[in-house]
């Protein structure tokens, strides 16, 4: 009896002090590559193109990380994760981090013990609906058949909405996204809800995405971040701030266009001199070189040239910035000071 | 008066008639249609309905298959190119069929070496399906696991040599100590093995990079291609797995009766998805950080676990099939046991579960398709994730798993009719 506790209790120390000991940072760097958890596939934000090679939104911060950490954005091994894998993978130490369209709530930060490193996207639910049925309000919906994920966050959202606003809805369950197209497009529901950036990507497929509209109502949070283990905050630093540089880099008007001359010496803006690392000494805190923010923009640039480039109006998912925009233009990203 | 008669008559036939052709009702196409299809009122209103629907079905199918599109780059080029004319988008079969053969990651300038696996794997099975073949075949067959290997993960070619040095040594020491005793020479050919392998990990080198093939690690397996290694590894491994479990159940000897009846039941009582949710995320947490087993090598003992329960179940219908004069008949020509299995009693069990094993087999080559739900890209996880995620195919679903389906089907239906030629060829009694 005594000798069990013992060997659990030895067992328990011996796991705690690997997690501890090891410097997440100092693993990437001596392994060459860091290992970034990604969907196995979501229009925009992660999917690889007919040569393999992984694009997307959320592909482009765990390149940014690379960037920073190896001077290499494609040192960096794309491990794909389901929504039920993901969070072992991460807790294993399988992966160094989770780029994964992943919601900040309470219990995934708390109970699962990560951190949230800021957010780098943010979503809610939103309903499509035929432009035929001539509605224009989530409000108008009662008596509508609503095709809805089983399982999901959305289902439970889905039924808050209408009962507050006491109305009243029939749901259609199905289990993918592929399926609810079908179902949606055959006429078996005439309202579609998921994420609104999914729906976005999904009425860019239709024949003829104009024949539908996606109402102005967001009936949910769904702030998605990058996440790391809970215990190594060094690690959780490094991606918090490669995240909060590309989104400060925008507001300041760094670009890839610019950013080699900017860096080259210091400017007249102390804060651009200070994220560049040509004032300061911002990189070494992190424990990495100067010039580390250079490195990680000059991948794919500031925020607003990844949203752009990944799911911006100028692709076929045609996201507009809204709640993404920078909080000078009335959107929400607002990173902390460089200082 | 024969004279006046033979006059009074205008025309003696000499010649018989020639048969004349059936009437045009009961004959050719018409009879066969009368028959068949028209018989009664009743038959014939339904083939004309039948008919009706067999023409809906096709003047839907039929210009999709033929006006498809096969060499645009997008989803939104095919419809330009269609024009709102009905038609299939196949160009994304034409574009990304390396990852849907060979999945996304494994590398562009080496798929000769899964395609040559493929070859020598036909060769290989050639002799163990077709037993008129030469025997000579099977010493190909017994290297084949090894190359395929070395083919397909490449890296250092001491690894499978190391490998197969070790069966052959253990080999060596079971015929040599299995005069004395068998249970001897089971245990010292183990031991032989792992000595063996033991001692041979040290002359293989740590760095891969000068190695005649470049090393591919499994994360980097995927499309058909790992739908094909899986079935064909599980099902080679499941079936001698599944015979010895089959008579461990039917053993005196209560300890190895229960181990097996405990292991079939409980493989039976779970669901194949568990087993490879365990497989994937639940060891991670059981080993220490760093020693985890290869994802491969994890999912082939899950579902060979799986697959051998079932078919030793099968096989243990077969042995209940035989009459008790069969295991008499042996017992009282002098037989011992391994003798008596060999040579009478297996045969005739196997034979009789032919059906039950290939249903088994062509479940498991289907269930392979499961792997995608912990995240490996078989041809199914291929096109549910990477492809429909890319924004240039998202929304082409049935050309996608059409292919699939077609996939899956022909090889299947290949194994079903093998065992349909295997069971008449095999066919001894007199019915």
């Amino acid at each position: 009896m005594k000798k069990s506790v013992f060997f659990g209790a030895a067992t328990v120390a011996a796991l705690a002090a690997g997690a501890a000991a090891a410097g997440t940072l100092d693993d990437v760097k001596a392994r060459g590559k860091l290992n970034c958890g990604v969907t196995t596939g979501l229009v925009g934000f992660a999917a690889p193109d007919a040569n393999g090679e992984w694009k997307g939104f959320d592909v482009a911060v765990c390149r940014a990380v690379a960037a920073a950490v190896l001077d290499d954005p494609n040192a960096v091994e794309f491990v794909p994760t389901t929504g039920k894998t993901r969070f072992t993978a991460l807790a294993s130490g399988e992966i160094d981090m989770l780029a994964r369209n992943t919601t900040w709530t309470f219990s995934r930060d708390v109970d699962l013990k990560f951190e949230f490193t800021g957010i780098n996207y943010y979503d809610g639910q939103g309903f499509m609906v035929p432009k035929d049925l001539g509605v224009s309000s989530a409000k108008e919906l009662d008596g509508a058949t609503v095709c809805i994920q089983t399982g999901t966050t959305t289902e439970l959202n889905l039924a808050d909405f209408f009962r507050a606003n006491n109305i009243s809805y029939e749901p259609v369950p199905i289990e993918t996204n592929a399926e609810a197209q079908q179902q949606y497009l055959a006429g078996a529901c005439d309202v579609y809800t998921t994420d609104a950036s999914g729906l976005a990507a999904t009425r860019a497929t239709f024949e003829d995405p104009s024949a539908h509209v996606v109402l102005p109502e967001i009936v949910s949070k769904e702030p998605l971040g990058p996440l790391v283990r809970h215990g190594d905050n060094e690690w959780g630093d490094l991606v918090r701030w490669t995240l909060n540089a590309l989104i400060t880099a925008e507001e300041l008007g760094v670009t890839s266009a610019n950013l080699a001359e900017m860096a080259a010496s210091a400017g007249g803006n102390p804060e651009i001199n200070r994220l560049l690392g040509t004032e300061g000494n911002l990189g070494e805190m992190l424990g990495l070189p100067a010039d580390w923010a250079v490195k990680a923009l000059a991948v794919g640039g500031n925020y607003g040239e990844i949203f752009e480039a990944n799911i911006g109006e100028a692709t076929p998912i045609g996201l507009a910035r809204g709640l993404n925009a920078q909080w000078t233009d009335g959107g929400l990203l607002y990173s902390p000071p460089f200082r | 008066m024969s004279d006046t008669h033979a006059h009074s008559v205008a025309f003696v036939r000499k010649t018989e008639i020639p048969p004349a052709p059936p009437p045009a009702s009961q004959t050719g196409i018409v009879k066969w249609l009368r028959e068949n299809l028209f018989a009664t009122w009743a038959n014939g209103l339904l083939t004309i309905a039948a008919l009706y629907v067999i023409y809906l079905v096709l003047s839907v199918i039929l210009p999709w298959l033929f006006g498809g599109v096969w060499n645009t780059s997008s989803l939104a080029e095919c419809r330009e190119v269609l024009q709102g004319r009905v038609g299939g988008c196949f160009s994304v079969l034409t574009e990304r069929w390396p990852q849907l053969i060979y999945g996304f990651t494994y590398p562009t300038d080496q798929y000769w070496r899964p395609n040559v696996a493929f070859l020598f794997m036909l060769v290989a099975i050639a002799p163990v399906l077709f037993f008129d073949l030469p025997r000579k075949l099977l010493y190909f067959t017994a290297a084949f696991p090894f190359v395929a290997y070395w083919l397909i993960w490449g890296g250092s070619i001491l690894v499978p040599i190391v490998a197969a040095v070790g069966i052959i040594a253990g080999y060596f020491v079971f015929d040599r100590l299995n005069k004395s005793s068998f249970a001897a020479g089971f245990f010292g050919a183990i031991a032989t093995a792992f000595v063996i392998w033991y001692l041979g990990g040290f002359l293989i080198p740590e760095d891969q990079s000068g190695a005649m093939l470049s090393p591919v690690p499994s994360r980097d397996l995927g499309g058909f291609m790992l739908n094909m290694m899986l079935g064909l590894t599980c099902v080679s491994l499941s079936l001698p797995l599944g015979i010895a479990l089959a008579l461990g159940r039917q053993s005196d000897m209560p300890f190895i009766k229960w181990i097996c009846v405990i292991f079939i039941e409980f493989v039976r009582g779970v669901p194949l998805i568990t087993l490879l949710f365990v497989a994937s995320v639940m060891l991670a947490y059981l080993f220490p950080p760093g020693t985890t087993t290869d994802l491969f090598l994890r999912v082939v003992i899950m579902i060979t676990m799986f697959s051998s329960a079932y078919i030793a179940e099968v096989i243990r219908g077969g042995l209940a099939a035989l009459p008790k004069g069969q295991y008499e008949g042996a017992d009282s020509l002098g037989l011992d046991y391994p003798q008596a299995m060999r040579l009478i009693i297996l045969p005739q069990a196997l034979k009789i579960s032919i059906p039950g094993i290939v249903n088994i087999a062509v479940g498991l080559f289907k269930d392979t398709t499961l792997v995608s739900v912990i995240s490996m890209f078989d041809v199914l996880g291929m096109i549910r994730g990477p492809i429909l995620a890319s924004t240039e195919w998202n929304g082409v679903y049935w050309e996608l798993l059409g292919f699939a389906s077609l996939l899956f089907f022909v090889t299947c239906y290949g194994i079903s009719q093998y065992s349909q030629w295997l069971e008449r060829r095999l066919a001894t009694d007199h019915r």
